[in-house]
């Protein structure tokens, strides 16, 4: 996208997009930041409702309490303070004082950020600095704090810091976009010296979508799956032809392109990405490779699901969402065929296909610029996800055999350990409420730092479900929130993952909210369905769990507590070792 | 004269369907045309023609006729390898 086309799309239609509130602060010009976000969000389906502060007035707005800013109330605060703002402060001080400077801006950051975030409930994306070399040094200056090389670069290494230290802290990473991109496409001089506009025309788009991609991963909108073609996608070569002898990998012709391309995507797996094969091969030599050939990186057991066939590839694509029961809009596809690629993104309407370049060699790199696996979190435990959608995959097979549901459940041996939440379970339980958004009733997204309080609140009953059967464990895959109300129970989450539907899970737990709320003493269970584009899966929960419709409100749903009956299950309850809930 | 090039650089970054160009045109006359609209029109000139302007040019053009002069001027110096 080109600056001009995100202006073009100014023109277009907002009204049916999801709106979100953002607030930009800099210290440069903006007015065509402005424009490039707002446009882009037309690309990605937000009408951004854009505060922007007036030129050079972020303390002025953060810091007093009644501000526009605060009237304003954004649910993403962006700021922007300019390299070249910043080496003029520098230039201005002492020789005994430059070598502090990073540390001060780090504590001004810090404490722009704690106060507006105090003020409002809020996420804040901070633009890092241009590693300008202002070459008053050379290149010793690396080898003195006093040089501003050296400060900006402890600037960048200390808002890491910070921002791992602040779950609502974002970095806009415009250092490491500048690195890639060359000072040449991102800055004019002349602009600059002329408009005091920083960022080139070209490079505002750059800085727009990746602003605009934090906003996304935050709002829940991620990539979870890359689903690759192998012939001279992730080889050289066809394999079916050429035999796994003459396959390039490894050392052969150009097969350190495909090596790095398959150390990368080992990565992402590491990282969480799921990864599915999709090729037109015969199976058992499409596999061939991955058994046998010494210079592959990516194994079978990298894979969740592997399909190798002779049908269509949107077909292939279809089965492989259902095994892993995630939505079209988280998948990547990869294929070097222009043919499939086109077939791929007309049949299946939300999946992402990059255009890969047509030289191997380009495949990388352009796939690194695209930015795809913008995320808001990790955990440690994102890295089991592969092994389990294999499980899963295991599962989907073993069902077949079962013609009675009830019979097949039993089989499994699940077994569910309940628990409120604390310490350790808060990360799952927050990357739970930032990245469901089918199985989720009223979408509330919370931050790490706002379910704390809600799970020592007396006001609030807190519960996680773990799920395990005879193939795995499913680890963290339920959330409920429950907020105590005079005589009733409402529930302000239920979130459960789309990996353990058709389990029971439901009925389940709403047979724990029952007995939790028999055992505070409320006779009422309120339940609250609240639309949204993708959570139409649970349009009838309350319907089904047995839930009679509130007078009055359409989407509020009651139970009766007395008169329930819990539901038949084939879950049994774990008990966790330290302690029971109460 | 200015030229239906140059005219309609102009006209597309200002999403104007027509405005008669003469060479006495200032911006203040050009529905659209302020100090960051000026900036697109620049970029969108130099990327059109393959050619830069300096920064003491971009604050000396005062009308259309004053920035066609200015490109036929880099492109004739283009052409002869000046």
């Amino acid at each position: 996208m080109n600056f001009y086309d995100l202006k073009s799309n100014l023109k277009k239609d907002f009204s049916n997009l999801k709106k979100v509130k953002v607030a930009l602060l800099g210290d440069s010009s903006t007015q065509l930041l402005v424009k490039a976000i707002k446009g882009y969000g037309y690309e990605v389906g937000f009408n951004f409702d854009i505060f922007e502060a007036d030129y050079d007035q972020i303390e002025m707005q953060a810091l007093d309490l009644e501000s526009e800013l605060y009237q304003f109330n954004a649910e993403y605060v962006i700021i922007y303070q300019s390299s070249e703002k910043l080496l003029a402060k520098f230039y201005k001080l002492d020789n005994a004082d430059k070598p502090l400077f990073a540390d001060k801006h780090i504590s001004s950051v810090s404490n722009l950020y704690q106060t507006i975030t105090n003020k409002n409930k809020c996420k804040v994306i901070y633009l890092n600095f241009v590693e300008t070399d202002d070459s008053v040094f050379g290149n010793y200056a690396n080898k003195t704090g006093s040089s501003f090389l050296y400060q900006v670069r402890k600037i960048n290494y200390e808002l890491m810091n910070l921002a791992q230290k602040h779950k609502n802290l974002f970095i806009c990473d415009v250092a490491s976009l500048q690195n890639t991109l060359g000072a040449a496409f991102c800055t004019d001089p002349k602009i600059y010296i002329t408009t005091d506009l920083i960022f080139s025309l070209d490079f505002l788009p750059v800085v727009a979508k990746n602003i605009t991609d934090i906003i996304l991963a935050s709002a829940g909108v991620i990539k979870k799956c890359v689903i690759m073609d192998l012939d001279n996608t992730i080889w050289g070569g066809i394999i079916g032809d050429d035999g796994m002898e003459n396959i390039q990998i490894g050392e052969l012709g150009i097969g350190k392109s495909f090596t790095a391309l398959q150390l990368w995507l080992k990565q992402l797996k590491q990282r969480g990405i799921i990864l599915a094969v999709c090729s037109k091969n015969d199976e058992n030599i499409a596999r061939e490779p991955f058994e046998k050939h010494p210079d592959m990186i990516l194994r079978l057991s990298d894979f969740a699901v592997f399909v190798a066939n002779w049908n269509n590839k949107a077909e292939n694509i279809n089965y492989i969402r259902n095994i892993l029961n995630i939505g079209f809009d988280s998948m990547v596809f990869l294929d070097d065929n222009p043919f499939e690629r086109n077939l791929v993104k007309s049949l299946i309407p939300g999946i992402t296909v990059p255009d890969l370049p047509e030289d191997p060699v380009d495949y990388l790199n352009y796939l690194r610029s695209c930015n795809l696996f913008e995320t808001a979190s990790y955990t440690a435990e994102d890295e089991q996800r592969t092994k389990q959608y294999q499980q899963e995959a295991q599962r989907a097979i073993v069902q077949r055999q079962y013609i009675n549901e009830d019979e097949f459940l039993l089989s499994l041996n699940m077994t569910s350990q309940v628990k409120p939440f604390d310490k350790f379970n808060i990360p799952r339980v927050s990357q739970l409420t930032q990245r469901s958004n089918q199985f989720n009733l009223r979408t509330v997204r919370y931050s790490e730092e706002e379910i704390t309080p809600l799970a020592k609140s007396d006001d609030y009953i807190t519960i996680c479900f773990t799920l395990e059967d005879k193939y795995g464990d499913y680890g963290l895959i339920s959330v409920v929130i429950l907020k105590k109300d005079h005589k009733s129970l409402f529930i302000d989450t239920w979130i459960m993952s789309c990996r353990v539907l058709k389990r029971g899970m439901e009925k389940f737990t709403l047979n724990k909210i029952v007995e939790l709320a028999r055992k505070n003493g409320l006779n009422e269970i309120v339940g609250e369905y609240i639309p949204t584009s993708k959570n139409a899966l649970v349009k009838d929960h309350y319907h089904d769990l047995g839930f009679t419709k509130c007078k009055g409100d359409n989407n509020l749903w009651n139970l009766n507590v007395e008169a329930y009956t819990p539901y038949p299950v084939f879950i049994s309850e774990k008990i966790p070792d330290t302690e029971k809930i109460s | 004269m200015i030229s239906d090039r140059l005219k309609n650089i102009v006209l597309k970054e200002l999403d104007l369907d027509d405005f008669d160009f003469k060479d006495s045109t200032t911006a203040d006359m050009v529905p659209g045309w302020d100090s960051l609209t000026h900036i697109q029109i620049i970029v969108a000139v130099e990327k059109n023609y393959k050619i830069k302007f300096k920064g003491i040019e971009i604050l000396k053009i005062k009308n259309m006729g004053e920035l066609q002069s200015l490109i036929d001027a880099k492109l004739a110096a283009v052409s002869t390898g000046l």
